[in-house]
């Protein structure tokens, strides 16, 4: 790493400080710290069992960390001193402007989507499977809608407001269905697409949300390779054309090295390694938690292994792929 | 493979492709389907009921055809062939309508293309069928005036206590369909709502119309004060919660002698006015004021196109819902909850609204039901009321209206029509009497239906907003929620 403190660190649209979560006598993660860069593709990885999905649940709501602080910085350049001043002041979050700041360990899941802007997918996928695509995602603009329609009242009236908003969220929703190339199955209930075709609809739901930070839970889980370049050209062109800043868990190291600007390694609820992607490749504690070995036998293990092929720690990809 | 590819075989892409192309040849047509059956459909079905006619006939000769009592002098031999005839006759359509719309049906069309012609073709027999039940519901007194002029009051009576399940059951259908939040307690509500017009009337003097919107206020006020308890509760527990509910409520009711007047109920419930207009013999009555021969008929086509009407609306706000970000919250609700919560909707108002809406209108149903009886008592509100309309909800298929409809005149309507089934003693001797057996037959019934079709008689739900066409989404994708 060179001696210029790296990018994510400079204005971090998420900043996860000695995140904690304990299971009972369980530790899953242990005093955690990491950023998230403005912009970046971020992927969190490690074997099974290392916590990665535990920080996702923390991150948006749905655990209520041990410890730590989480907070969100919307809206640029938001100084450590906004975010010190809220956590004293107790308040979820504070406003500034432009800048805003969540402080996310406070604030309910639901909360987090429709006031923070996180979004997030499942590892194991979650739609409405009885309802049609074109549902799934007009359920994911329930807010806005919900006040479009004066909390029902000019829904039920059928008055041209309501009207107008129902056709934006709609147009909204085909937008994402085009890009995540579901448009022909708009009309087939969720359940009966394929796993690939279910886990882009999971993205393109998420997107409805109008998210400023997306975390994808190992959305190449199960895809065949077609399927996944099609995946890391959707993530990419959110980040480019949204600046939707992604945070995501992936085993398959070919997506992970394709498409991330920041890699951060956990294994046992402690981050060994952080870094851009040439970096974590290379090194040594990384190796050895995929290979599972002590850290003694690390030396040994980089001796055995040739510098010039990058370690494919295929292993817990396949582990991963035969979900049905 | 019709394409050859040179790199198919060294890049994994290639191999994929290939592979998923095979897949998709050997989707349409298995090569282990059996060959096609060569006798058509209703060949078929005939043979199989004819077949099916024979072995009972064989079975039930000595037990129908054939009966020995004991007479003066040793055994006397009656022959009853009309009985032994009628069963095979049973037999034979039974067979044959299984044969021919259920299993012959399945194995015809099994492909995804006649899945979804069948789809297309169920949404225009809904639309018909509810076009149908609509005219036949708006034309009811008259058509009844000429066709049966003697029994037009029992009739009428009997159609308006199916319009009123028909309306509690599309409330309940809100919470337990739509929202997939198993109720067992919701004959609460309907209470609720009969005593509030009751005691509002009789305690400030109100009439019905006054009171019927503030009566699902109430009832709407008690859903939310059961929702609270149970937002936390998933599965069994949420229905034993609710199902206690219910019984508080009634043992409330029970006890609370100078308020609600304990076991003995109230009386002297107003009746409801046209326009200020009472139905009754004399002065000021509506006979008198349109020139008309008083005719006590004329209260219960009053009645009648009361329940109708609010029924009709019950119908048409669901259905309005439906299309509106709250009911799509529901059904999301029902679909998964923490993916609701992922895309940051609130899925305790979510729940709130659903339990609140249905129970608003099982307090219209309520005060309905109290302005007709005239006395209301908490005997009216037990389980068995609740476990009716929870009936009706899961036999119509969750989730469809039409379904309710069809499932409340089959459910009410058969209860009544157990009641005068002098047939049956012909079948089972004199001392047969079918009012006994009316539950019995009543349970057996639910059992078949349920077996014939688990998940309800209309067990498909349409989709509530579309892009290009609309196809129905069949009952094994849709979720049933908590509960079940
Ligand atoms: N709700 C919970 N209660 C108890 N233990 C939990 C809970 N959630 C996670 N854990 C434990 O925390 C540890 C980390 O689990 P987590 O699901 O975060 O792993 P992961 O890194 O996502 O693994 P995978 O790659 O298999 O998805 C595991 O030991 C798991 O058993
Ligand atoms: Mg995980």
């Amino acid at each position: 790493m060179s001696e210029m403190s790296p990018r994510w660190t400079q204005d971090p649209v998420l900043k996860v400080e000695n995140l904690t979560m304990r299971f009972g006598g369980l530790t899953a993660i242990d005093s955690l710290s990491f950023n998230v860069g403005r912009g970046d593709i971020t992927a969190l990885i490690g074997p099974n069992g290392a916590g990665k999905t535990t920080v996702f649940n923390c991150v948006t709501g749905f655990y209520k960390p041990t410890e730590g602080r989480i907070s969100l910085r919307r809206g640029r350049g938001v100084s450590d001193a906004m975010v010190d001043e809220l956590t004293t002041s107790g308040n979820q979050f504070s406003r500034d402007g432009e800048r805003s700041v969540f402080l996310l360990e406070r604030m309910s899941d639901f909360k987090i989507t429709e006031v923070a802007g996180v979004a997030r997918t499942f590892q194991n996928i979650r739609l409405f499977g009885g309802m049609t695509v074109l549902e799934n995602l007009l359920v994911a603009q329930h807010n806005r809608l919900m006040a479009a329609s004066g909390y029902t009242i000019f829904g039920l009236l059928g008055l041209p407001g309501y009207r107008r908003a129902a056709e934006a969220a709609k147009e909204k929703a085909i937008f994402w269905l085009s890009h995540a190339n579901l448009l022909d199955r708009a009309d087939d209930p969720a359940a009966d697409l394929s796993y690939g075709a279910q886990r882009r609809l999971e993205i393109a739901r998420a997107m409805c949300t109008d998210p400023v930070l997306l975390c994808l839970d190992e959305p190449a889980a199960g895809l065949n390779p077609r399927e996944s370049a099609d995946l890391n050209t959707l993530i990419k062109y959110i980040r480019d054309e949204h600046g939707v800043s992604v945070l995501l868990i992936e085993h398959d190291m070919g997506v992970v090295m394709e498409i991330s600007d920041h890699v951060i390694v956990l294994d046992y609820g402690r981050k060994i390694s952080d870094g851009t992607t040439d970096a974590v490749r290379s090194d040594p504690k990384v190796i050895a938690a995929y290979l599972g070995v002590d850290d003694t036998e690390v030396d040994e293990v980089e001796n055995d292994l040739d510098h010039d092929v990058a370690p494919t720690p295929a292993a817990p990809a396949n582990a991963e792929g035969v979900r049905p | 493979m019709s394409s050859f590819d040179p790199t198919a075989d060294t890049t994994p892409e290639g191999a994929e492709r290939q592979d998923e192309e095979r897949r998709r040849a050997a989707q349409g047509e298995p090569p282990f389907v059996e060959a096609a059956t060569p006798e058509s459909r209703l060949a078929g079905s005939l043979r199989e009921a004819a077949i099916t006619a024979g072995i009972v006939a064989a079975i039930t000769l000595f037990f129908f055809a054939f009966r020995t009592e004991i007479a003066i002098g040793g055994l006397e031999l009656t022959v009853r062939w009309p009985v032994w005839l009628s069963w095979i006759a049973i037999a034979f359509v039974g067979r044959f309508l299984l044969s021919f719309f259920l299993y012959r049906a399945d194995r015809t069309k099994a492909s995804g293309a006649a899945k979804g012609a069948r789809g297309a073709a169920a949404v225009g027999l809904g639309k018909v069928l509810a076009v149908v039940f609509l005219l036949i519901a708006l034309t009811l007194p008259i058509l009844l005036d000429t066709l049966f002029p003697s029994q037009n009051r029992y009739i009428l009576d009997l159609a308006i206590l199916i319009l009123t399940y028909v309306m509690l059951g599309w409330g309940l259908n809100i919470v337990v369909g739509l929202a997939g939040l198993l109720d067992l307690g919701y004959v609460a509500f309907y209470a609720v709502g009969a005593y509030s017009f009751a005691l509002l009337s009789q305690n400030f003097g109100l009439g019905f119309w006054v009171c019927l919107p503030m009566a699902g206020l109430f009832a709407a006020l008690w859903g939310l004060m059961l929702g609270f308890p149970v937002l936390r509760l998933r599965g069994d527990y949420l229905a034993i919660v609710t199902l206690a509910f219910g019984e508080i409520i009634r043992v409330v009711l029970l006890n609370w002698a100078d308020f609600t007047g304990g076991p003995n109920g109230l009386l002297g419930i107003p009746k409801p006015t046209l326009f200020g207009l009472e139905f009754s013999r004399g002065e000021g009555s509506f006979s008198d004021y349109f020139g008309l021969d008083y005719s006590p008929i004329q209260r219960f086509v009053f009645l009648y196109y009361i329940i109708l009407a609010l029924a009709l609306l019950t119908n048409f706000i669901t259905l309005r819902l439906r299309k509106l970000p709250v009911g799509r919250a529901w059904e999301a609700l029902r679909e998964d909850e923490i993916a609701c919560r992922s895309l940051g909707i609130n899925t305790t108002n979510v729940k709130l609204t659903a339990f609140a809406t249905g129970a608003m209108f099982g307090g219209f149903a309520g005060s309905f039901f109290a302005t007709r009886q005239g006395f209301i008592s908490p005997e009216s509100f037990t389980f068995m009321e609740s476990a009716i309309i929870l009936a009706i909800v899961v036999l119509g298929g969750l989730g469809s209206q039409v379904g309710v409809v069809i499932a409340s005149v089959v459910m009410i309507g058969g209860i009544e029509m157990l009641r005068n089934l002098g047939v049956l003693t012909d079948f089972f001797g004199p001392s047969f009497d079918p009012t006994q057996y009316r539950m019995l037959f009543f349970g057996l019934a639910m059992v078949l239906i349920m077996v014939w079709k688990p998940r309800g008689l209309v067990s498909s739900r349409s989709p509530s907003a579309i892009y290009k066409e609309k196809k129905k989404i069949g009952a094994d994708m849709v979720a049933q929620g908590e509960g079940h």
